[in-house]
């Protein structure tokens, strides 16, 4: 199977070539502290992950740019290898440098405005095909709408960025001014797996290996899509578009039936909500297709298609990561050239298409 | 045969354990005011907790022995019942006090519900605070042959995968007993992987996340190579989850089997050879999809019949989906259960 030219990628990461890339947007201060401090988060390591990952960086071994530097941390070699190659007219960037869950938040919020300037100087500037994401310090939620306002009309930038593992439920108030800034200017809101939330990566606490914590991944985004249900938030914002990004989706249907079934059993319990939850994340929620999961009969994956929507699922690589989705070898079961259309293009297009 | 996996006797309060505590501890709980263990699992009024129409006058659902037979096993024919306490005594962090309580409830099980009516078999409550004193309780009760299973919740402390659980498997396996996850916190850790959410809704529904990270853990940390004749029931778990879970253990197992080199099976076969799941709740469309989602499991023989009384999962006499036709219905009413549980006769 050829896939579509033109191909919308929904995720696609940058990285620093070192911590002196973001020094032009930094102040003196921010300098040095991240000289002597670092970016201190919610984990026992103060650089890479507690959870080792398979490989450097999580990035493919033959990722690393010719003039050195860590893997995604080229444009010119990103476009070559990325875009060129795997015929990427249009890609959105998810940074994930330490910066969202830094516990100092004055540190936090200088990190986020360097890393937007960043990836729109170095990154769309030196690349059309590219828009930026606006990265918030989201664990300080009128410091994420004022940098959401600060961008909003730089059409560079096509969504507000989110991580999953945020120190509350995302639905919690307390996030509120993150989704009130985002549907006021009409962005959507992007929530890409991973972050260090502070609690076990489990229900029942730390589990051993790299392994659980990339499943557990699809746990943690149905509680949080959950919370963003159950507390409101798309009742009170009726047009947010929510994209779940790495999160996985295969387990979006089941999730629906349980919500649905049990909402009707606990209605009392949530008053405020006017429809049952199935139909607020059919209207508001999109999600990216890598990782694509496994079943042994690959066709089980064209009924999840069929039953969350063709129109809610959009293509996403992951580069420069070593679980990359080509998509060339992404949709392995039949499907129509509407739909490979839909899930490769104009799906991302209805969604960002405006930015 | 019908055999209804998933049954809660009602403990009213602890002084219906006192007959069967300690004096110490009877004493001590009197002492202290331990009235009752009201679990954050199940609020007793909320709509879920129990069936408009199995919800007594006064006090909790099903907490006599008659009325459980006459309330859920006549009603939907079953000619067993197995039955899961659901009181709290998890809840404690004393070892100690976790200990007592949880072999008196064990006992209560035994002495109000086994010995009046011959159709009740049950489960052996453990509380994970001390593993060695976990293994006793099992070794205590194991000898009454009415005691099917060893029961944990699906909320713990550390991942049931983790090696300090072990002995609890071991356990079972020498004794043939399966091992019972349970929907339901011990609240030692958030009821989800990002803290505490603000409605019970939430909760209940994230017992399903829960049960995600437990199956994987298992998988992962590799009980079932190490136990591969033990079986693993879900109980109140739903199992529409469960092929998109294993999917996507699948896809990581793929490319991270160097973390996990003793998983000698996939995802889909241990499940299909090791873990079972009970019927209720039905979390899906009564539609064909459902009937989709048995050809995703990749068997049929892994739902187990259950009411999931006093539960509020369905309405009527009868918990299965429409389109499930009678092989099928056969197939989870009694030879799944019995090919589940060695001591109701029907496993090797």
């Amino acid at each position: 199977m050829t896939a579509p030219t033109g191909i919308w990628d929904c995720d696609i990461h940058p990285y620093l070539r070192s911590p002196a890339d973001l020094e032009p947007w930094l102040s003196q201060q921010w300098i040095e502290h991240q000289r002597d401090y670092g970016s201190l988060r919610q984990t026992p390591l103060v650089t890479g992950s507690s959870y080792h990952k398979s490989q450097p960086n999580a990035g493919r071994r033959d990722a690393y740019p010719p003039e050195g530097g860590a893997q995604g941390s080229s444009v010119s070699f990103l476009r070559r290898q990325l875009l060129d190659a795997h015929g990427i007219g249009w890609g959105i960037l998810n940074p994930l440098i330490a910066s969202q869950g830094v516990r100092n938040l004055d540190h936090s919020i200088a990190l986020c405005r360097a890393i937007n300037h960043w990836q729109a100087e170095v990154w769309v500037d030196g690349e059309p095909r590219l828009r930026a994401s606006i990265v918030v310090p989201y664990e300080d939620p009128e410091a994420s709408a004022a940098e959401i306002r600060h961008w909003a009309g730089d059409r560079r930038f096509a969504q507000v960025l989110l991580l999953s593992r945020t120190s509350f439920l995302p639905g919690n108030r307390r996030y509120w001014p993150i989704y009130e800034a985002a549907a006021e200017v009409g962005i959507p809101v992007g929530i890409h797996a991973f972050g260090n939330s502070g609690w076990p990566v489990s229900s029942s606490g730390w589990p051993s290996f790299y392994m659980e914590e990339m499943i557990g991944h699809s746990q943690s985004s149905q509680a949080g899509l959950t919370s963003l249900v159950i507390e409101g938030v798309f009742e009170r914002w009726p047009d947010l578009k929510l994209v779940l990004v790495e999160s996985g989706f295969t387990w979006a249907p089941s999730l629906m039936w349980r919500l649905d079934k049990h909402w009707k059993t606990l209605k009392s319990e949530v008053p405020h909500l006017r429809l049952a939850p199935s139909e607020y994340i059919r209207r508001n929620v999109w999600w990216t297709s890598q990782p694509m999961d496994e079943p042994e009969n690959r066709r089980y994956l064209a009924d999840i298609f069929t039953w969350l929507g063709w129109d809610r699922i959009m293509f996403s690589s992951d580069y420069p990561h070593w679980d990359f989705d080509d998509p060339a070898r992404v949709i392995l079961f039949p499907a129509t050239d509407e739909q490979k259309h839909a899930f490769f293009v104009g799906n991302a297009q209805g969604v960002y298409g405006s930015r | 045969m019908q055999i209804d996996c998933d049954i809660h006797p009602g403990t009213p309060d602890t002084a219906a354990l006192f007959p069967y505590l300690p004096e110490h501890w009877r004493d001590i709980s009197a002492m202290r005011g331990i009235a009752d263990l009201h679990s954050t699992n199940y609020p007793d009024m909320t709509p879920l907790a129990a069936r408009a129409d199995w919800r007594p006058a006064k006090g909790r659902p099903g907490s006599d022995a008659a009325t459980v037979a006459a309330q859920c096993l006549e009603p939907f024919g079953s000619d067993i019942g197995i039955l899961n306490p659901l009181f709290p005594v998890q809840s404690f962090y004393s070892d100690d006090l976790a200990q007592a309580y949880a072999s008196a409830l064990n006992d209560w099980t035994r002495g109000d519900f086994l010995d009046r009516d011959p159709r009740f078999r049950a489960s052996i409550v453990v509380s994970l605070e001390n593993i060695e004193m976990a293994v006793a309780e099992i070794e205590r009760c194991a000898p009454d042959r009415r005691f099917v299973q060893v029961m944990v919740l699906a909320g713990t402390a550390r991942p049931l995968g983790r090696r300090n659980h072990w002995p609890i498997y071991e356990a079972c396996v020498r004794h043939d007993l399966a091992l019972a996850i349970h929907a339901g916190q011990e609240f030692r850790n958030a009821p989800t992987a990002l803290g505490w959410p603000s409605y019970y809704l939430e909760d209940y529904v994230a017992h399903a996340q829960s049960f995600q990270y437990q199956l994987t853990s298992l998988f992962c940390e590799g009980v079932f190579n190490r136990y591969p004749t033990l079986k693993v029931v879900l109980l109140e778990s739903g199992w529409t989850w469960v092929p998109a879970l294993l999917w996507r253990i699948a896809k990581y197992w793929g490319g991270l089997r160097f973390e996990v080199p003793w998983t000698d099976r996939s995802p889909e076969e241990v499940v299909r050879d090791q873990l079972r799941f009970s019927l209720t709740p039905v979390d899906g469309p009564d539609t064909d999809q459902l009937r989709r989602v048995i050809d995703h499991l990749g068997s049929d023989q892994l739902i187990l019949f259950s009411t999931d009384y006093p539960h509020s999962q369905f309405e009527g006499a009868d918990p299965f989906p429409s389109t499930f036709d009678p092989a099928l219905r056969s197939i989870i009413s009694g030879d799944a259960p019995l090919a589940t549980y060695a001591r109701l006769g029907g496993a090797p």
